[in-house]
């Protein structure tokens, strides 16, 4: 049960030298003293890290207290790591069939998040641009598009199950259509909100439209696409939990539904836990390449 | 009086639903080459909707723009123009803003190679060579107008716009950025329409001045030649009475024939 702390550390030891490393090279002209650095740089560190280990084990405490007891519907935090010491310490195994360690159910998952959540940021950015750019695009477009983005994405699957007659290609399509309305929204704002000056200089300078989409559009409606990719994979990765304990297979939602059907809760909640840390990680990920990709465009 | 650029007979109507404003009537204009001619007049007079006009960002409703003889309605590398918030690209560094326009421009006449001299040499024509790979969020005010300046420059145009390009700047980099511009034009000898709110600022620069009326329906009231030798020097220009006769007739037509009346 030492995983959250483990994990918190690694994050912040890899994040602090950058972050801590940045402002000194480039802003004082003279180094601190090593040693000093280091002090402030665990200082910092120390701030952030301790606050949510101390939070993560009261939390465990109190769980452990109130499901200890004899008859408890779920199981304490320390029959969790028990029950499940096998599957976090090889995550490699395979048996064949659907009895395969959790690696290989995560990584199942993840590349239909990927295969799904690439197309929908495709077909996003593209439909996008063009009922940001025609006023026709969205007068026909637009109350389609709220309508549609309203329907949950379990909805779609039979419906794609009827259509495509096998499990992984509906399980994609349902990610696919859960991801892409933010994505078309946030860059249809994006498109919208080019500021004149940016299409007058376009218009000086004589930019074709394909000169002015890469040159001009897309830098300046980055940090909305951004906005939009960021809730896309956030949803994407809602939906493939949901969409896999209907389809089964290999995959980290079907894990779950099996081990409800099998009474392993311990499985259960160590798949929780999995599937909250990949999230924010995806999450991260996109917010990260956003970052890097809009420097100096939301710096104006 | 060769024309080289002709406004005329220049109408704009706006028109928003059933109602139309009449912005700007008969504006008729010859610009010689070299020459460097200031619109001035109070907020709202039309004055920079004349500009898009002559840039082809804007349509006139009635006549219409002559450059060389040859009549111009859409924007092009041929008029470029200098834009108030300098409209740099804010993604871009300053080299890539100055190399955008000068790519299109210069892609068949001018090498790879060449085209990043020129590119360079603009750069220098304003002294910012030396911020070419930062970006415009961060340098000053002064130096992305500076940069807007040369990203104009580097096309090579006909006739260069500048639309108020002092006002967003504080009084001494906006000195100091006039005294710029003076320099450029004695050297390379550009034909330069300026739009301006700034008596001092027209006077000191300009061959011409033209005043505008107040809107709506603003025409040219009056036309005043500068007859001041170049190169000027801000200060001995203080004292200088043909100066201060410009000057002095210039406010008369602001504030006494012309004044600004709220909400007109």
């Amino acid at each position: 049960m030492s995983m959250p702390a483990m994990k918190t550390e690694m994050l912040e030891v890899a994040i602090s030298p950058a972050v801590a490393a940045a402002p000194v090279v480039t802003m004082t002209p003279k180094r601190a003293p090593r040693a000093e650095r280091y002090a402030r740089m665990a200082k910092e560190s120390a701030a952030r890290v301790v606050p949510p280990l101390i939070v993560v084990a009261l939390l465990l405490v109190v769980w452990e207290l109130i499901c200890r007891r004899a008859g408890s519907s779920l199981p304490p935090p320390s029959k969790v790591f028990k029950d499940t010491r096998e599957l976090i310490l090889d995550p490699f195994f395979d048996n064949g069939g659907i009895d395969k360690g959790l690696f290989w159910h995560l990584s199942a998952s993840l590349q239909r998040v990927a295969y799904g959540y690439s197309l929908a940021a495709i077909a996003g950015i593209a439909l996008g641009t063009l009922v940001g750019q025609s006023v026709w695009a969205m007068r026909g477009l637009d109350p389609l598009f709220q309508i549609l983005r309203t329907i949950p994405p379990l909805a779609w699957l039979p419906l794609s199950l009827a259509a495509f007659r096998d499990g992984q290609p509906s399980a994609i399509f349902v990610i696919f259509i859960t991801s892409v309305w933010p994505i078309i929204i946030n860059t249809a704002v994006g498109i919208r909100n080019i500021p004149q000056d940016y299409r007058n200089v376009a218009a000086v300078v004589q930019l074709n439209p394909l000169e002015f989409f890469t040159k001009i559009m897309i830098p300046a409606a980055a940090p909305y696409m951004f906005t939009g990719l960021r809730i896309g994979i956030g949803l994407s990765w809602l939906a493939i939990v949901a969409a896999e304990m209907l389809i089964g297979g290999v995959g980290i939602g079907f894990f779950i539904w099996d081990a409800w059907n099998s009474s392993h809760i311990s499985e259960i909640i160590l798949a929780l836990f999995y599937v909250g840390i990949i999230g924010f990680v995806l999450d991260r990920l996109i917010a990260g390449l956003g970052r890097i990709v809009t420097r100096g465009t939301a710096a104006n | 009086m060769q024309a080289y650029l002709k406004l005329d007979h220049i109408d704009k109507i706006f028109t928003r639903g059933n109602a139309s404003t009449e912005v700007l009537k008969d504006i008729n204009l010859t610009i010689e080459k070299g020459e460097y001619v200031s619109i001035i007049g109070h907020s709202g007079c039309g004055k920079s909707t004349l500009l898009n006009i002559v840039a082809g960002l804007t349509g006139a409703t009635n006549g219409g723009v002559l450059l060389e003889n040859r009549e111009v309605n859409s924007p092009g590398p041929d008029r470029a123009v200098v834009f108030q918030n300098h409209s740099l690209l804010p993604w871009l560094t300053v080299y890539e803003n100055v190399k955008l326009g000068v790519d299109k421009v210069f892609a068949r006449t001018k090498s790879k190679a060449g085209r990043d001299a020129w590119v360079m040499h603009n750069l220098s024509l304003v002294q910012m060579a030396h911020a070419k790979d930062k970006r415009p969020s961060e340098i000053s005010g002064g130096m992305k107008q500076r940069v807007g300046i040369a990203r104009a420059l580097a096309m090579e145009p006909k006739v260069l716009l500048l639309d108020e390009p002092f006002g967003a700047l504080d009084a001494l980099t906006r000195a100091h950025l006039q005294d710029s511009v003076m320099a450029l034009h004695q050297k390379l000898g550009n034909t330069i329409l300026m739009i301006t709110h700034d008596v001092d600022e027209a006077v000191l620069l300009s061959d011409r001045i033209v005043m505008m009326t107040n809107g709506p329906s603003a025409r040219i009231g009056e036309v005043l030649e500068v007859p001041l030798a170049r190169p000027r020097k801000r200060l001995e220009l203080a004292t200088n009475p043909g100066y201060l006769k410009c000057r002095q007739r210039v406010l008369e037509f602001l504030y006494e024939r012309h004044s600004f009346v709220e909400a007109a």
